[in-house]
């Protein structure tokens, strides 16, 4: 589905992603693990067009995606959410999703008062059910609590039906309770829609539960990957990233 | 569309017109029609122009480049060409619609102050070659000898009454048109590009295209402000590309509200009432208007028109 092969992207003299070599198969559920700075987010960013890499190919199917601008990836089936929930403040949720389902179906620059029509409505009420964010459909973006607004930020890529979903810290800044809800809610979306899932995560507990599979990254490259079994045993993993103390806590 | 607000919308719009037509009857002199077709042409300029700083975040200083561009492009037509009104108004939303999308798509690919300054940069060159080009424009003095108003369809815009009702009845289409245009898909558009553009590029969303074409529509409507003070006047003066006319509507904007729909028609008829006013009490017009724009942008943020739906908002659901 999702082929990355000997991407390379630097900034200056730093090469943040340092010949990675990847493939995500449809419909799996995937983790990419890592220290800070290991270059996950940017590897994010090269598929979703935010950066053009330096060198390398970014497959979907057959198609090389490789350099093409944001909005022609989103076109093609890839969507995201960030690290840091990135929502229209000022619009409800209801508008929120409408406006990415208007977007998703190329009805964005219609200036005819043909809005909000019945398929839009349908699909937004849809997107709004996945994520349990119906109750609060005309509550201002801006005033949800963080972890709504990070459902929301999912919510507004599930609303372009990817084929492949990247979420970038889907539980980063929740609390431990709120962190199970979130998981299990990316989880049961995942189940029900079985796209490919790539999702970035730094709780080990979370990555080793849901996770079919593993890419650990560190320095730009690709450090090791596998099934979570093998990741947690793994020596190098356990010596770059997740420690001795991890591997002993685990008994 | 959901028929029903569609039909509400039309039947507000209607009677507004009704109330605006019949309002001589209570106002019979004449310093009040001319009042209103001073309103006309500011409110639909300030709107216009809020479509792009309110709605897609783009803080234009040069949009009196359209107002201008409107005045002296109707006048000439007029003027020069004998044209009759019609031909002539639809011809310059034309050349507007022209203008705009050249100086947009130089101007909507750069950023926040950049952009502005470009903006304001494009609006001096006309009123750069406005005053220059003294053979065609008149220069300095403006356009002389009057612009012809010839009757179409049996209407005599010679004739103030029929000048009245005429304005009136682009000021409530215009409005009517730019209403239905801010809750249209595209409408959405723009307002998700104002809060997050970058988001808007992830979910497909072309961002410099929705500008480009926010930028036109707004640089149509804007030259239909200066077409009908052009028709109020009879003739073009270099002050209508000036770059105060710009600033004229932003405080309209931000004395009426610039996340209010209607904030700018109210900005309107404030600053144009306090022109009026303050004109008539104190020489020191510029001194009493930059004290009440201070109070406005320290004290009042949300503008008279936001504050008030504001506080409305915040009563009902106390009480609720």
């Amino acid at each position: 589905m999702l082929t990355v092969e000997n991407l390379h992207k630097s900034f200056g003299g730093v090469n943040a992603i340092n010949g990675i070599d990847l493939n995500f198969d449809e419909g799996t559920l995937t983790a990419v693990i890592g220290p800070n700075g290991a270059g996950k987010t940017s590897f994010f960013n090269l598929i979703t067009g935010a950066f053009r890499p330096d060198k390398g190919r970014i497959l979907l199917g057959t198609e090389d995606i490789a350099g093409l601008s944001s909005p022609e990836i989103v076109k093609r089936g890839i969507g995201r959410a960030f690290q840091i929930a990135s929502i229209f403040p000022s619009l409800t949720v209801r508008e929120t999703i409408l406006g990415a389902v208007n977007a998703h179906r190329g009805w964005h620059t219609r200036l005819a008062r043909r809005f909000p029509l019945a398929e839009a409505n349908a699909q937004t009420d849809e997107v709004m059910d996945l994520v349990g964010l119906t109750p609060k459909a005309d509550t201002l973006s801006g005033n949800l609590s963080h972890g709504d607004q990070k459902l929301l930020d999912i919510a507004l890529a599930l609303a372009l039906e990817p084929r492949v979903l990247l979420l970038d810290e889907p539980t980063a800044g929740m609390g431990p309770e709120e962190r199970w809800q979130m998981i299990d809610t990316v989880h049961q979306l995942w189940q029900r829609k079985r796209m490919t899932l790539i999702f970035i995560e730094h709780d080990m507990d979370i990555v080793f539960k849901y996770a079919q599979t593993i890419r650990v990254l560190s320095y730009g490259t690709v450090l090791a990957e596998g099934k979570p079994d093998e990741i947690r045993n793994h020596p190098k993993v356990i010596e770059a990233y997740l420690g001795t103390a991890y591997e002993k806590g685990r008994g | 569309m959901r028929g029903s607000t569609v039909w509400r919308d039309t039947a507000i719009a209607v009677a507004a017109l009704v109330v605006l037509v019949l309002l001589p009857l209570a106002f019979p002199g004449k310093a009040f029609s001319d009042f209103v077709i001073r309103l006309s042409a500011f409110a639909i300029f300030a709107t216009s122009l809020n479509l792009l700083v309110g709605y897609t975040g783009l803080v234009s200083f040069g949009h009196g480049l359209f107002y201008g561009l409107g005045a002296y492009s109707f006048a000439l037509m007029m003027q020069k060409l004998g044209t009759s009104i019609p031909v002539a108004f639809v011809a310059t939303l034309g050349v507007s619609a022209l203008i705009a999308t050249i100086v947009g798509a130089i101007c909507i690919r750069l950023k926040e102050i950049y952009f502005s300054f470009l903006t304001l940069a494009f609006q001096m060159l006309l009123h750069s070659i406005i005053i220059a080009w003294t053979p065609l424009t008149g220069g300095d003095q403006g356009l002389t000898g009057g612009v012809p108003r010839p009757p179409f369809l049996g209407i005599r815009l010679d004739d103030p009454h029929h000048l009245y009702v005429f304005c009136c009845v682009i000021l409530v289409a215009s409005l009517y048109v730019m209403w239905h245009l801010v809750r249209s898909p595209f409408g959405y558009t723009m307002r998700m590009i104002r809060d997050n553009p970058r988001r808007a590029e992830f979910l497909g969303v072309r961002v410099w295209r929705v500008r480009l074409l926010a930028f036109v529509v707004a640089g149509v409507f804007g030259s239909v402000g200066g077409l009908l003070m052009s028709l109020f006047v009879s003739s073009a003066y270099p002050d209508f590309a000036y770059w105060t006319i710009s600033g004229e509507a932003v405080f309209m904007i931000l004395m009426g509200g610039i996340s209010v729909f209607f904030g700018p028609l109210v900005g309107a008829v404030m600053l144009l009432l306090l022109n009026d006013v303050v004109t008539r009490m104190t020489e020191h017009y510029s001194l009493m208007l930059g004290i009440i724009i201070l109070c406005f942008a320290l004290g009042l943020r949300k503008g008279l028109l936001g504050f008030v739906l504001w506080a409305w908002a915040r009563r009902r659901a106390s009480t609720s």
